[in-house]
């Protein structure tokens, strides 16, 4: 036990200094208060000891005495400021982590019957808040805390009623009805429950009092307490006060009521008729889309998209504006060209005096005031503050999702947002489109007025573009000749669009083969009779074409014939070189390929559910393995691995967990190797070569897990206990070569860190330990005393017994696991022009990359760009969160710009550029004391793969590069 | 009653030649000082001698106020105030101040230098004229005298466009002048707090429209452009200098940015130059995103828009050229168009009204063949097309205003009989609001019912609001007890106590008394001591005391009891109360109750 203590002590030197720091300071911080009060000759004093003293944190040991002090002076204050900067000062208290508050309430709850000024007041109401909210198991405390709160609720001062409705919107209940009996005289209140207690105060005088009774309302509804209908009415009648932070809350009171009473059914005033609530309370959140306050008006219109049980009726009338023209009705610019193209009619534009109203309108019938969802839309998507329109776009989308008659109407609106003055709205209304075009079909003009939009300049706005087409669907095959036409001729004006202008080309292609085929021999200009030229193979509206017709095809079989022979062998072209654009296809006369492609595909297609069995089986047999040293198991494991990587090949789907097995099984078989029997019998001097053999081993497992756990995604805390456990055999191996190689003091250390390591392990998968019978790990915990007591040696030697009967972990999978991957597809490093730059200056090399299936790229993980040198010199680059957008799930695009810079060479030599993937996992934290990803390793010098906690995320590409000396 | 009397001088059933004058509060206003496009005579400016027969104005009127500085709205301002005579302040906003004497200046030169009038306002009177003029800023609360207040709030339509509360004590007028309440490229939409005015006197130009959404109309006008330009043709853009000028430019600035395309774009000088100078100085005016993103790029600066010179007309190539005057009559525009007329692919686009006669409404009702001066004709090939682009607010518009001011009146002007007629029906149906639309020289008096200010000692406010339990509902009246002293012209609300203080007056009180008759055979003493312990066992929770002098005093009402000579069984309760509190009333109620109990006892 000594022993233990002392190594204790030992090991966490760093750790002892502030315990001991603490141990001295606890009596001099309470005292060092109580004398600078003391000392305060003035308030003015006194409260500038009070501000440099909450400056400072104070330990949970410390707090209650500190808290008495404060108190004390408290009492003996006369000045209203210091009182309010001590109550404040107590709730600032009470929050510090390890102090129960529950030994002030009373003081505090003593103080506020005695204070009289009311600002004092509401600072301790506020600091008993900090309290309640501390102590939400203690009925008792909470109880107390609601009583006090309906006493001071009928204070004359706004900001006590306000704390006071605050306290009962955190800590009031429903269940319990309130007795009034703490209210002064008066016996025969009857009992009443918070939220009748709290919907009084709708009626407030101040403006602020009756937010903060909307506010505790929600909190209650916040807290999972189910709300009165009966709140309905009075919150309708707020959503017309003259405050804007009143009617912004009524409006999310309005439509919390609307989502706990759907069905229920209101009668409309000044008539009798009745409707259901969610259609009354949308009509009016939609009317107040058109308030006078902005902050009202985008609440609103955010909170009109999640209302989707509402009427279709209802809804279709937030579209509605009810055109009119000196009293006859006129149609909308809408309608006009719905008609023109419904009659076949070509736009001619519009003329003077064209939209001359056609029917008199009735006078009577009009109704200029909208009696509810009337054009709310309208209006919000023509909102003067962008903030609005943006809200509108977004909850249009999501109502729109979940009703495809209303997302059919809505397209003309959102098509016209594609023209908005803000970029961001124009993004985000393209994204919109894009999230509902399953449900819709583009007309041709409406087609037209999409595909203007891809001459603009931004870059994001194209590409969203293109993703909108990728899920279209359009009607005739005009719209696909015009689609055609507008992408190639963004190909000619923005070359750097050449992948996504053919992605989109694909999926064009794939979706609508018959309206494709009709007009395959003008789309390859091939002629009955004539020989037409061949085309240019390497140009990229060609191949853009092609990528069309291809993807038609896949689906058309009558298509090939229209082929002429140059297309045939621009296929087999096309198919090697850009096979994720073109498609496999069964073209006559082309057997040998058809053959084997015909054998993939129907691998690909029909055998998920039977490759997924496969999967599932090998693991089951290599479970079976129990010893590592059985024989055949190395076999085995050779086999399965191999098995499961060529899986991974063939099926796209499971590519992630088949590679995630794959690597796996390989680390278990590389630390078996590294175990062999043979190995461990000789004396040390005579296997150095088995040795080096085994370290390797054990570093190579190391990288393996770093990769496992942070390159796919989709892990559970299960699968990250398994892994961690491989890790700290590998650990555990690398302390046993140490050990055997080198004698001496550091290995103390190194036992020390282990242990850390083991613990920590205990720490994050406490709940996974059940999983980990017979695991390394368990029987480490479970010797962990003894391993603590124990010196370094010995330590070393229970590791290697206990690594080499440790049971081998089956591996469970989940659902999916994807693997992170990255491709960089700017620059492509074809170019022989090199980049030449002023050597000691920087150029700006773009870069383009598509992230899969990484995780969160900007938080738990971060994507680096890495620049290596031809000299060894390698640089790291931390991309702006900004850099990174997501197009689609899963999915992320990194556009960056990276800095070069380098001294003068004579020769333009390659530089190799990558995408790093940084990690920082705890135990990878506590292992390099120095974080890996400080600004920029300049210059240090490292090989291939060694970046500290990094992983390579792509193949690098070779970008030539020319720094000049400068002139002078 | 005080009443507010409201008489347009122009623009009431009609459009053009806005001027209101409006008294409340014993003070004259004239909200607006405009001039008639239609007109050459006399009848151009308003009737100034409605105002007074001989003599300057300023003796009457108590201040002028300025909404926007288009010429309907301030053209006779120079010739009210130097020819008529007018000394008083004249209020307008910053950027018309800096705006109205150019475009003032260019009315004076067409009438006086081209047209050859006389009689008319020179450069010297605009000068002196807007010395008078005192700036105001969006929001801030002026005060034009001890009781005269104005604000100004924002009404998009053009730079500088303003709506004006007019408050005399509690009487309030709010006049909107032209607004929109629709955002477009350049400004913001009109915005008003609840300030439930008197009276809102409202334009009313669009009054049985309800227009289509903005963006249709823009896109379709950036798709005609783009078309001509991507076939080679030009563009010409017939505007006047300001207001929707520079919203097309914007319009187009943006679009080429996006697309960027590279067409040249012109703008015809003169004026226009000056005005967007300003453009670029209000930057506060515009809309949000000029006035978010003016750091990096003034959108006012315009990149693609260069200044037109005549002899680019005649360039090889596509181009967009703005042009001056609207409606194609004369000037560089007419030139422009004759140029170009000829040539199918080139395009004329007409961003407003036309009025008739003009050439511009003659090629927008399809005429091929126009006839120029001198026995030429011209034949028309080019496209022609006509997109509204106006910045007044429609039927939609004016009931969201309403709505956002809540006037207790509503009196419409700027605007077509037949459609105010209308939409004053609408208004009254729907906000049950009187709603009015006098003629030119017609006045209005609407009644109004002012608060009368009174002053409450705060302490009695407190100890009423302690008196009344929960706390008091702000939407309903309620009573209170207090004395009223009215004394010189002040009003106060003051305590009884206080009151008679102030007087002199002592107190008097009031009691009430009343005999209860009751048999009993005890003697008197024995009589008050079973009444006490009966009421003591009854009113619990009140003091109840048997005092010495033989009374029991309940609270405060005193009980006596004394026997009647001729019947010694019969005794004589006497209860006395004074007039105070209704608990003491109550308190006497019940206990006669209980003696009347014990009585049949």
């Amino acid at each position: 036990m000594n022993v233990m203590k002392n190594m204790t002590k030992r090991q966490q030197p760093h750790e002892e200094v502030p315990a001991k720091k603490l141990r001295l300071t606890k009596p001099s911080k309470s005292a060092a208060l109580h004398i600078d009060l003391c000392k305060a000759t003035n308030p003015t004093d006194a409260l500038q000891y009070l501000l440099s003293f909450a400056r400072k944190p104070v330990e949970a040991e410390s707090v209650e005495g500190v808290v008495r002090i404060l108190l004390e002076h408290y009492y003996k204050e006369v000045d209203n400021s210091v009182r309010l900067k001590i109550a404040s000062l107590l709730g600032l208290l009470s929050k510090t982590p390890g102090f129960s508050p529950d030994c002030i309430v009373d003081d505090v709850i003593s103080t506020l019957s005695n204070d009289k000024s009311n600002q004092v007041l509401a600072q301790l109401l506020d600091t008993l808040l900090v309290i309640g909210t501390q102590l939400p198991e203690n009925t008792a405390v909470t109880q107390r805390l609601i009583e006090v709160a309906c006493k001071h609720l009928n204070s004359t001062y706004f900001g006590v009623r306000n704390k006071c409705l605050q306290l009962l919107g955190c800590l009031g209940t429903v269940d319990k009805p309130l007795t009034k009996e703490s209210e002064a005289g008066t016996s025969i209140a009857p009992l009443r429950d918070v939220q009748n207690l709290i919907s009084d105060y709708f009626g407030d005088q101040d403006p602020r009092v009756r937010t903060a009774s909307i506010k505790a309302m929600l909190q209650l509804h916040g807290r999972g307490m189910k709300l009165q209908q009966t709140a309905y009415s009075q919150a309708c009648k707020l959503l017309n006060d003259d405050y804007e932070q009143v009617r912004s809350a009524a409006v999310q009171m309005v439509w919390v009521l609307s989502q706990l009473y759907p069905e229920s059914i209101v009668p409309i005033p000044s008539s009798n008729e009745e409707i259901r609530l969610i259609d009354d309370s949308f009509g009016k959140i939609c009317h107040m889309v058109s308030d006078g306050s902005w902050m009202v008006r985008v609440q609103a219109a955010k909170l009109l998209g999640s209302m989707q049980q509402v009427s279709p009726h209802f809804l279709e009338q937030t579209l509605d504006k009810k055109l009119m023209s000196d009293l006859r009705r006129k149609r909308t610019a809408h309608e006009r060209a719905k008609e023109l193209y419904a009659s076949g009619e070509f736009s001619s534009g519009r003329k003077w005096a064209d939209d001359a109203p056609k029917e008199k309108v009735d006078t009577s019938g009009v109704n200029l005031i909208d009696s509810g969802a009337c054009g709310a839309f309208v209006h919000g998507l023509e909102d003067e503050m962008y903030e609005v329109r943006i809200a509108a776009v977004e909850a249009l989308c999501s109502l729109a999702q979940s009703s495809p008659s209303f997302a059919e109407k809505c397209l003309d609106f959102l098509v016209d947002m594609f023209n908005d003055e803000i970029e961001e709205v124009r993004l985000q209304s393209i994204h919109a489109l894009r999230q509902i075009s399953t449900h819709i079909t583009l007309r041709e003009d409406q087609l037209d007025t999409v595909l203007a939009v891809l001459e603009d300049s931004s870059r994001d706005i194209r590409e969203a573009l293109h993703e909108l087409l990728c899920y279209t669907n359009v009607s005739t095959k005009e719209c696909i000749q015009l689609a055609l036409l507008e992408l190639l001729k963004n190909l000619t004006k923005y070359p750097t669009d050449r992948n996504s202008v053919w992605k989109c080309l694909k999926f064009l292609g794939a979706r609508h083969p018959t309206l494709v085929l009709p007009s395959v021999p003008e789309l390859l200009s091939t002629h009955p009779y004539f020989d037409t030229p061949e085309p240019d193979m390497d140009d990229p509206a060609y191949i853009a074409v092609l990528v069309l017709v291809f993807n038609a095809a896949k689906s058309c079989p009558t298509m090939p014939a229209l082929f002429s022979d140059h297309t045939f062998r621009h296929y087999a072209y096309l198919r090697d070189s850009l096979s994720h654009l073109v498609p496999h296809l069964r073209l006559p006369g082309r057997k040998q390929t058809a053959v084997l492609g015909s054998e993939l595909s129907e691998v690909g297609s029909g055998s998920l559910e039977s490759a997924q069995q496969f999967l599932q089986e090998s693991l089951v047999r290599v479970s079976t393995l129990q010893n590592l040293d059985s024989p055949g198991a190395q076999d085995l494991l050779d086999f399965t691995i191999r098995d499961l990587k060529r899986l991974g090949e063939l099926q796209t789907e499971l590519a992630g967990s088949a590679d995630f097995c794959a690597t796996y099984l390989h680390c278990q078989l590389l630390l078996m190797k590294a175990l062999q029997e043979k190995l461990w019998n000789m004396a040390v001097p005579l296997c150095l070569k088995q040795n080096a053999m085994a370290s390797t081993a054990a570093q190579q497992i190391l990288e393996e897990t770093y990769k496992l756990e942070f390159l796919y995604s989709g892990l559970e805390t299960r699968q990250v206990a398994t892994i961690h456990n491989v890790r700290l055999q590998a650990k555990a191996l690398q302390l046993i070569l140490t050990a055997r190689t080198k004698r001496g003091s550091p290995l103390i250390g190194l036992c020390e860190k282990f242990l850390q390591e083991v613990e920590l392990f205990q720490r994050l998968f406490m709940s996974e330990l059940p999983h980990f019978q017979d695991s390394f790990v368990e029987k480490l915990l479970e010797l962990m005393p003894r391993l603590v007591a124990c010196k370094p040696l010995d330590l070393v030697k229970i590791l290697q017994t206990t690594l080499r009967q440790s049971r081998f972990i089956h591996l469970k999978l989940p659902e999916q696991i994807h693997r992170a991957s990255a491709t960089i597809i700017e620059p492509t490093g074809e170019s022989d022009n090199p980049l030449r730059f002023t050597s000691g200056l920087v150029v700006a090399l773009d870069i383009d990359a598509t992230l899969e299936h990484v995780q969160d790229p900007q938080t738990t993980v971060k994507v680096q760009v890495g620049v290596l040198y031809p000299d060894g010199q390698s640089h790291i680059i931390h991309p702006k969160p900004g850099d990174f957008r997501t197009p689609g799930p899963g999915r992320v695009r990194l556009i960056t710009q990276v800095y070069l810079s380098h001294s003068a060479w004579t020769e333009p030599c390659q530089i190799e550029v990558r995408l790093l993937l940084a990690y920082s996992s705890s135990s990878s934290r506590l292992a390099a004391p120095k974080p890996a990803w400080n600004e920029s390793t300049e210059g240090l010098p490292t090989s291939e793969s060694s970046v500290e906690g990094t992983i390579n995320l792509s193949k690098p590409v070779k970008v030539f590069i020319m720094p000049k000396p400068a002139r002078r | 009653m005080p009443d507010i009397k409201v008489t347009p001088l122009g623009a009431g059933q009609d459009v053009g030649r806005s001027c209101i004058l409006v008294s409340v509060g014993g003070k004259n206003i004239m909200l607006d000082c405009g001039m008639h496009m239609g007109y050459n005579d006399d009848r151009r400016f308003p009737d100034f001698s409605y105002i007074t027969q001989n003599g300057r104005l300023t003796d009457f009127l108590d201040c002028v106020i300025i909404s926007h500085f288009h010429l309907d709205h301030c053209g006779a301002l120079p010739y009210m105030s130097e020819m008529v005579g007018y000394d008083g302040p004249i209020y307008m906003t910053h950027p018309t101040k800096a705006i109205c004497p150019i475009l003032l200046e260019d009315f004076r030169k067409i009438t006086v230098d081209k047209k050859g009038e006389t009689n008319f306002f020179t450069s010297q009177m605009i000068k002196d004229c807007m010395k008078k003029v005192v700036p105001l800023n969006l929001h801030q609360t002026v005060q034009v005298d001890d009781e005269l207040e104005i604000k100004a709030y924002y009404a998009g339509h053009v730079l500088g466009a303003a709506m004006v509360l007019i408050k005399v004590g509690s009487e309030s007028v709010v006049y909107t002048g032209d607004y929109n309440m629709t955002p477009d490229r350049h400004l913001g939409a009109a915005w008003i707090d609840k300030c439930r005015p008197d009276i809102l006197i409202s334009e009313s130009t669009y009054a049985t429209t309800i227009r289509d959404s903005k963006r249709c109309r823009e896109r379709d006008f950036l798709k005609k452009v783009h078309e001509t330009i991507e076939r080679g043709g030009k563009v010409l853009i017939p505007v006047f200098a300001l207001g929707r000028a520079q919203e097309l430019c914007i319009l187009l600035e943006t679009f080429w940015y996006r697309m960027n395309l590279k067409a040249p774009i012109y703008f015809s000088t003169g004026l226009t130059e000056k005005a967007n100078h300003y453009y670029k100085l209000f930057i506060t005016w515009t809309n949000q995103k000029i006035r978010k993103t003016f750091v990096q790029r003034n959108m006012f600066e315009f990149k693609h828009i260069k200044a037109f010179d005549r002899s680019y007309a005649d360039n090889p190539g596509p181009m967009v050229v703005f042009a001056t005057p609207g409606m194609l009559h004369a000037g560089q525009s007419l030139q422009i168009f004759k140029k170009w007329a000829g040539n199918e692919k080139n395009m004329v686009i007409m961003p407003g009204y036309c009025v008739q006669g003009t050439v511009g409404h003659k090629i927008l009702n399809g005429q091929k063949k126009l006839e120029m001066e001198g026995r030429a004709t011209l034949e028309v090939k080019l496209q022609v097309e006509y997109m509204s682009f106006s910045a007044h607010a429609d039927a939609k518009g004016i009931m969201q205003l309403i709505r956002m001011a809540e006037p207790r009146n509503m009196l419409l002007v700027h605007g077509e009989a037949k459609k105010m007629e209308f939409l004053k029906d609408k208004i009254e149906q729907e906000f049950s609001i009187s709603c009015y639309m006098p003629a030119n020289g017609e006045t209005t008096t609407v009644t109004t019912n002012p608060s009368v200010p009174v002053d409450i000692s705060l302490n009695l406010l407190k100890r009423e609001m302690a008196l009344g339990g929960p706390l008091p509902d702000p939407k309903k009246p309620r009573t209170m007890h207090g004395t009223l002293i009215m004394k010189d012209s002040s009003l106060r609300l003051v305590s009884p106590e206080q009151a008679l203080k102030e007087l002199g007056l002592s107190e008097h009180q009031l009691r009430f008394t009343c005999r209860v008759h009751l048999q009993d055979p005890h003697s008197d003493s024995d009589t008050l001591s079973r009444i006490y312990s009966h009421l003591k066992s009854v009113l619990k929770g009140y003091a109840v005391q048997h005092l010495p002098d033989g009374t029991v005093m309940v609270e405060s009402i005193v009980l006596k009891v004394s026997s009647s000579g001729e019947d010694p069984n019969l005794k004589v309760i006497l209860l006395s109360w004074s007039y105070q509190v209704n608990v003491e009333n109550f308190l006497a109620t019940v206990s006669l109750f209980w003696i009347r109990v014990i009585m049949q006892l």
